[in-house]
């Protein structure tokens, strides 16, 4: 009704300072997202302002019930585009009282890495491709799909238009600009090749940032699919057999990568990576074997291999980098759950401080 | 329709002086939230300008048909988030008869409804004045689809997954009613309700908000005012809220309103110390602060689920499985709040609020009751 909306869209600026903070984490399971909301007495913008806050682990399996608090630290500030004014999300990551993070707490380590002085000297930039698929709640079959069957085979779907051929678009056209609006780098939207799924681009962010704002653009998307009533699904193989799984490809360069004699930088990034890619991929996210198969645009999971312009290699490194002698390039392997900040901390650990 | 919305918001400041102000009062069962509307001649922000009203009694058994008039006593005012401009919403109070001491029946025995009035007699005692107390209410609720009374969300006829993914989460499978507990938040805030904030509970279709910290009898006041507000916008929306304390029997969380506590003396050094006395005189009352804690507690606290059990009386530090919980930070600091698990959702906040001064403050150590 429209009173209820009415409600919603309350300007709350003529009537009282307070804003309305969202602290987000992640869950248990690390993959989850949970988020509660409190009232700040006025508009912040530097997160550490923001006050440290606490919540019931033993709900969300990190910590037992007789000692169930574990607390929330601040990390980063993005605008609220659900409830706008000066509201704000908060994206947090989770510590003991004693101040230790918690296992599940992966941005600890990440941000340990990026203040690496070897690294944070080369500024590395990550573009991440988030791939997900959408599904149809209750019975979760994908958006668009016929209950109970199949649409016809890949190829009409990839950056398509049409009713019989692009499902879902209101939600990622509406999740486009509620991370502009957030205040997130988010670089741009695609149908992808599998009938509802999609596909969208953050970056380029440097350092921990990259996991910052994916995690809050996964949020974002998520609060979205709620509202529309669908659901979204980060899996990286949903449906078995010749439909495409769901990746996270990975972009990356530093500054060295990035000047004038950049491609060897990059030549020899790649090649450190060769040597710890059984390393790498078991960290690249859960299931990540029923999508790297060699098939549908994949590597195998057990080779690495890298190419020009290779959409089946492990790494592709792009023409333009290829024609300019320097610029980026892109790891594949990565599954669409993989979590940022292990991945985009590991690529800078094992391409800057690692030794063979 | 376009034209019923246009009406709804009409905006009147320009062709009267007039409001609206909403009367709220509870009725006879302790947790009906009852109210209707007046026209007064212009803005008022202090309650005691604003007229004593009554309503029949008779339709809410608070009164007998041959004698049904209920006097309604204007308490607290707080801005109308359905009427916005200067319309008002009047948390009121029930008094029997317009004679001085208003809140006896004729043979003198208090209106047992009239809970506020005995809440403000202990806070007004200057023991608990100098005290300060605070108060922050987590008020636990569900909500139920219309006509089935089966928890929004959960297939008809069948149950949802088991509890985990639900608290705090955010998805079209997990969480339920965003919409009307975001509009919650912002239709309190306008009315000038200290909502400290909303999370979504472990089941699937409950959800909590924080009122608080509020000094003495506002804690009452403002929890009554943000019931009436949730229960509008459920009846917008076409959902049934429920404050009962077990809804669904099982493998499901209870809905509880847990009361968080500090005096003056517990906020400053050496506070903690006090916390601890004060847990101890809780204990030694626990039965009687059980009785008064909410209908079908005993369905809520079996000592699972994040309860303690009703027949026993347990604290700790971090410990949601007791009745009374210290906070870390206040163990650190030596000096801060404790939180009483044990009332359920539809607790009376007069009656809780006021018990727990009462408690900590007045009765002294061997437990006598010195407020009589």
């Amino acid at each position: 009704m429209a009173l209820l909306t009415d409600l919603l869209n309350l300007d709350l600026s003529g009537s009282t300072d307070k804003i309305i903070a969202e602290y987000i984490w992640i869950g248990g399971s690390g993959m989850d997202l949970r988020s509660k909301a409190r009232t700040l007495p006025g508009p912040v913008s530097d997160p550490s302002k923001l006050p440290k806050w606490n919540y019931d682990g033993s709900s969300t399996g990190q910590a037992p019930g007789e000692d169930s608090e574990v607390i929330l630290y601040p990390q980063a500030i993005f605008k609220d585009p659900f409830r706008r004014g000066n509201n704000i999300l908060v994206m947090c990551d989770c510590y003991t009282p004693a101040g230790e993070p918690i296992p599940t707490n992966k941005r600890n380590a990440a941000a340990k890495i990026f203040s690496n002085p070897a690294v944070a000297a080369e500024e590395p930039w990550y573009g991440i491709e988030q791939e997900y698929t959408l599904l149809q709640k209750d019975i979760n079959w994908p958006l668009g799909w016929p209950v109970g069957g199949f649409p016809g085979p890949q190829g009409p779907y990839y950056c398509s238009i049409g009713a019989e051929k692009s499902f879902g678009r209101d939600i990622v056209d509406s999740h486009y600009k509620a991370c502009l609006f957030a205040g997130i780098n988010i670089s741009g939207i695609n149908g992808e090749v599998m009938p509802g799924q999609w596909e969208f681009q953050v970056g380029p962010s440097v350092g921990i940032s990259a996991g910052d704002q994916v995690w809050v653009a996964r949020y974002i998307l998520e609060r979205i699919t709620e509202i529309a009533g669908v659901v979204v699904t980060f899996d990286p193989k949903p449906i078995p057999g010749d439909w495409n799984g769901a990746g996270a490809h990975t972009n990356y360069s530093t500054e060295s990568m990035r000047k004038d004699g950049g491609f060897e930088v990059i030549v020899a990034a790649v090649e450190k990576l060769k040597l710890r890619h059984k390393e790498h991929i078991a960290a690249y996210g859960e299931g990540n074997e029923r999508r790297l198969t060699g098939k549908h645009e994949t590597a195998d999971i057990h080779t690495f291999s890298w190419g020009v312009a290779n959409r089946g290699a492990s790494i592709r490194v792009g023409r333009e980098t290829e024609q300019n002698g320097k610029g980026y390039f892109e790891d594949r392997r990565p599954a669409s759950n993989m979590d940022p900040y292990v991945v985009t901390a590991m690529i800078a650990d094992t391409t800057l401080l690692w030794k063979p | 329709m376009s034209l019923l919305t246009d009406l709804l918001n009409l905006d009147l400041s320009d062709c009267t002086g007039k409001i609206i102000a909403e009367y709220i009062w509870v009725g006879g069962t302790g947790m009906d939230v009852r109210s209707k509307a007046r026209t007064l001649p212009g803005p008022v922000d202090d309650p005691s300008k604003l007229p004593n009203w009554n309503f029949d009694g008779s339709s809410t058994g608070q009164a007998t048909g041959d004698d049904s008039e209920v006097i309604l006593r204007p308490q607290a005012i707080f801005r109308d988030p359905f009427r916005k401009g200067n319309n008002i919403l009047v948390k009121s109070i029930t008094s029997f008869r317009q004679v001085i001491c208003d809140c006896y029946s004729p043979t003198g025995e208090p209106i047992p409804s009239n809970k506020r009035y005995n809440a403000e007699r202990i806070f007004s005692h200057p023991d608990v004045k100098a005290e300060e107390p605070w108060y922050g209410i987590e008020q636990e609720y569900t909500l139920l689809q219309k006509d089935t009374n089966w928890p929004i969300g959960w297939p008809l006829g069948g149950y949802p997954g088991p509890q985990g993914p639900y608290y705090c989460a955010a998805g079209a499978d997990k969480s339920y009613g965003r919409d009307i507990v975001d509009a919650h938040y912002k239709a309190c805030l306008y009315a000038g309700i200290n909502i400290g904030g909303i999370n979504a509970e472990v089941m699937p279709g409950q959800w909590e908000f924080q009122v608080g910290p509020s000094v003495g009898i506002a804690a009452g006041d403002q929890l009554w005012a943000a019931r009436y507000i949730l229960e509008r916008i459920t009846e917008i929306a076409g959902v049934v809220v429920s404050f009962d304390p077990k809804p669904i029997p099982g493998e499901w969380n209870g809905a509880g309103a847990h009361v968080n506590y500090s005096t003056k003396s517990m906020r400053s050094e050496g506070g903690y110390e006090l916390i601890k006395k004060a847990i101890k005189k809780l204990e030694a009352r626990h039965m009687e602060h059980i009785a008064a804690y909410g209908e079908g507690n005993e369905r809520r606290l079996t000592g699972r689920h994040e309860t303690a059990d009703i027949n026993t009386f347990t604290w700790g530090v971090a410990n949601r499985g007791a009745s009374v919980r210290v906070g870390r930070d206040t163990e650190k600091e030596g000096k801060g709040y404790f939180e009483d698990r044990r009332p359920s959702s539809n607790m009376d906040p007069y009656v809780v609020t006021s018990m727990i001064a009462e408690t900590t403050v007045l009765c002294n150590s061997n437990l006598s009751n010195g407020s009589k």
